[in-house]
């Protein structure tokens, strides 16, 4: 049973937790949506397909959510340009609050292969380990490639008057595999990463709660805490625990997204053994 | 009064005509031949034998032949001149009651044809025996069997319209309307749209060319179980019907987005037919083709609106294993494959040693002490 004096910390804002609530909606109705077609002789993808309600509904949801997750990620790199030109927050392009690689990540990775082998101690990571700008990178890079190659297609005629139309052939090809990719990453090595670890199996409600108890903010993030604790901004961050109905939201919430996410990893895995 | 019939009857008989009346008398139930096709003929017309009354029990057959030479001649040339197999009367129904063929009640009407041909070939021992299993069933669920028996359509194709009727002759006869040969002019006697397309086409020209490989009606549209183009059904197994014959563009189409569509079990998407169509296919060297370069952008603008010169630079068959034609899509599928094997085989290192480490190694808290 936790301590009731368990002190909490704040780790991500009601937007952050907000935009990942989107950003995972909408990746798992691109997946859904999207393996069907990418998959298409297989027949319990044909099953979802009409499940969903035939080509056009498949299609249409795979736009829609398309289009919401566009809408997100805009929203978000809007937020960031406002923040660090307006607001003049460097401290997000570089430094230890930034997602930006620096020297350390690559010190922590090769730390944390040490550590694997029994070779060293656990490296102290800051406020993002390097797995955790892996995985916002990700999104940036599949965006570019899955959403440039996704539009290209949605609005051939116009693609090809800039450029030539051959490139709808690769704009389909780089658009399935980059889409097998991102389905292979987020819902095996992500989920792992961040849910199914042993170290915090089941799940991690940090994203959905946005709180972090001391003992796992310590665990998890020792240079953030040291630092906010020597600059004595961790009072600042500390707030209440996490209610009841939110950490129930949370786990409901988790537990549908990693389990559709498991559910389609493997059928996607047979069906591309199969293909 | 016995006296005057005898004398009726001898005057009939010199006559050499018996009044069918007299027969009835004691063969009753043979009345019905007053209705049916040979009703005037009267019974001698048939039973030409019987010369005097009281006539012998034992007679030869009645010798269909005798009159219907030409008939008879065809049918003992036809598959049917086997032992055991179909007399006249097997297919033009009882012998007294014979119709012609244009009276519904006929076995041989169009619409009873079916019926009467499925005696046998609907009888599955019968049907084995001549390598025809289920034609019956299958017939009757194609469209022809379905127009014609739940529409009325008489003018639907039944067995005989393919077949022919007293010479049926095995398709492997050259001379069989059944005979590869000769079936885009069997199917042509209905279908002469069709008929014109595909002889204009290159597949008409192949088989004028007498090559072996060449489709005809049937390759695509079966025999027997013709069904409606337009169906779902049958556009889902018709690609793989052209993709037999051409593997290479099959395999090809496979890749693509139509393809995956298809696959699905949906229609809305463009099948080999949609961009080469399908009697009349030319090749794209031929400049009338549909696929031909100056076609394309009319071809493919049929779906999508707005197709421009360069729009049709896409290519619908394009082989991602063809390094010579496709240089950029090789090479973007071996980035992109080996993108995929590296990062998800590094990360899946990476996980499978953080999980060895967290589940066997120790504790943290042991570890730091």
């Amino acid at each position: 049973m936790e301590d009731v004096n368990t002190r909490y910390y704040i780790r991500f804002s009601l937007a952050q937790r907000f935009l990942h609530g989107a950003l995972a909606a909408t990746f798992l109705g691109l997946a859904f949506t999207g393996l069907p077609l990418r998959f298409s002789t297989h027949p319990a993808m044909q099953t979802i397909a009409r499940i969903v309600g035939g080509f056009g509904a498949v299609l249409f949801f795979h736009k829609f959510c398309a289009v919401m997750l566009t809408i997100a990620f805009g929203i978000h790199v809007a937020n960031l340009v406002y923040k660090i030109v307006v607001k003049k927050e460097y401290f997000l392009v570089w430094g230890p609050r930034s997602m930006v690689p620096r020297l350390k990540d690559i010190q922590d990775f090769y730390g944390n292969f040490k550590w694997f082998l029994h070779l060293g101690p656990k490296p102290k990571f800051d406020r993002f380990a390097y797995w955790d700008k892996v995985d916002y990178w990700a999104v940036f890079w599949g965006m570019g490639i899955i959403g440039l190659s996704g539009y290209a297609m949605w609005f051939s005629s116009f693609f090809a008057k800039i450029v030539p139309g051959s490139w709808l052939n690769i704009a389909l090809l780089i658009h399935g595999e980059e889409a097998i990719l991102a389905v292979g990453f987020i819902f095996t090595i992500h989920f792992f990463n961040t849910h199914l670890r042993p170290d915090n199996f089941p799940m991690d409600l940090t994203i959905f709660t946005g709180r972090q108890s001391e003992e796992e903010f310590k665990d998890a993030h020792p240079e953030e805490y040291a630092r906010l604790a020597a600059s004595g901004e961790l009072k600042a961050k500390e707030v209440e625990p996490p209610p009841p109905w939110m950490k129930n939201f949370a786990r409901s919430m988790g537990a549908v997204a990693v389990a559709a996410g498991v559910i389609m990893v493997i059928m996607m895995a047979v069906a591309f053994i199969k293909e | 009064m016995k006296h005057g019939s005898i004398v009726f009857l001898l005057l009939s008989m010199t006559a050499g005509a018996w009044a069918a009346a007299d027969c009835v008398s004691c063969h009753t139930e043979k009345a019905t031949v007053k209705d049916s096709i040979h009703g005037s003929l009267g019974c001698t017309g048939c039973h030409s034998t019987i010369q005097s009354y009281p006539h012998p029990e034992k007679q030869t057959p009645v010798n269909c032949a005798s009159c219907h030479a030409a008939g008879a001649e065809t049918l003992a040339k036809s598959v049917h001149a086997v032992t055991g197999g179909p007399t006249c009367l097997s297919c033009h129904g009882g012998a007294h009651e014979i119709l012609p063929s244009k009276n519904p009640q006929s076995a041989t009407h169009p619409a009873n044809l079916p019926k009467t041909c499925a005696t046998c070939h609907g009888n599955e021992e019968a049907a084995k025996r001549v390598h025809a299993p289920q034609v019956y069933s299958m017939y009757m669920d194609s469209i022809h069997g379905f127009a014609l028996m739940q529409d009325g359509l008489l003018v639907a194709a039944s067995c005989s319209s393919c077949h022919g009727s007293h010479g049926i002759l095995s398709k492997k006869d050259p001379k069989s309307k059944t005979n590869r040969a000769n079936i885009p002019a069997t199917c042509g006697a209905c279908h002469g749209g069709p008929l014109r397309a595909f002889s204009a086409g290159i597949h008409g020209q192949m088989l004028e060319a007498g090559a072996a490989e060449g489709p005809v009606c049937t390759s695509c549209h079966t025999a027997h179980q013709i069904t409606k183009v337009g169906s779902t059904e049958w556009q889902m197994k018709t690609t793989a019907t052209c993709g037999s014959c051409h593997k290479e563009q099959f395999a090809t189409y496979r890749d693509t987005f139509h393809a995956q569509v298809s696959a699905l079990g949906f229609q809305q998407t463009a099948r080999c037919w949609d961009c080469h169509g399908f009697h009349e296919i030319l090749p794209a060297s031929d400049a009338k083709s549909r696929v031909a370069p100056g076609q394309l952008i009319r071809t493919c603008g049929k779906c999508h609106t707005g197709a421009n010169e360069s729009f049709v630079k896409y290519d619908p068959h394009a082989d991602s294993h063809d390094q010579k034609h496709y240089p950029a899509l090789h090479y973007s599928a071996i980035f992109m494959n080996m993108l995929l094997a590296g990062t998800l085989g590094f990360f899946l290192l990476h996980t499978i040693l953080w999980f060895l480490r967290s589940h066997f190694g120790p504790k943290p808290e042991a570890e730091s002490k």
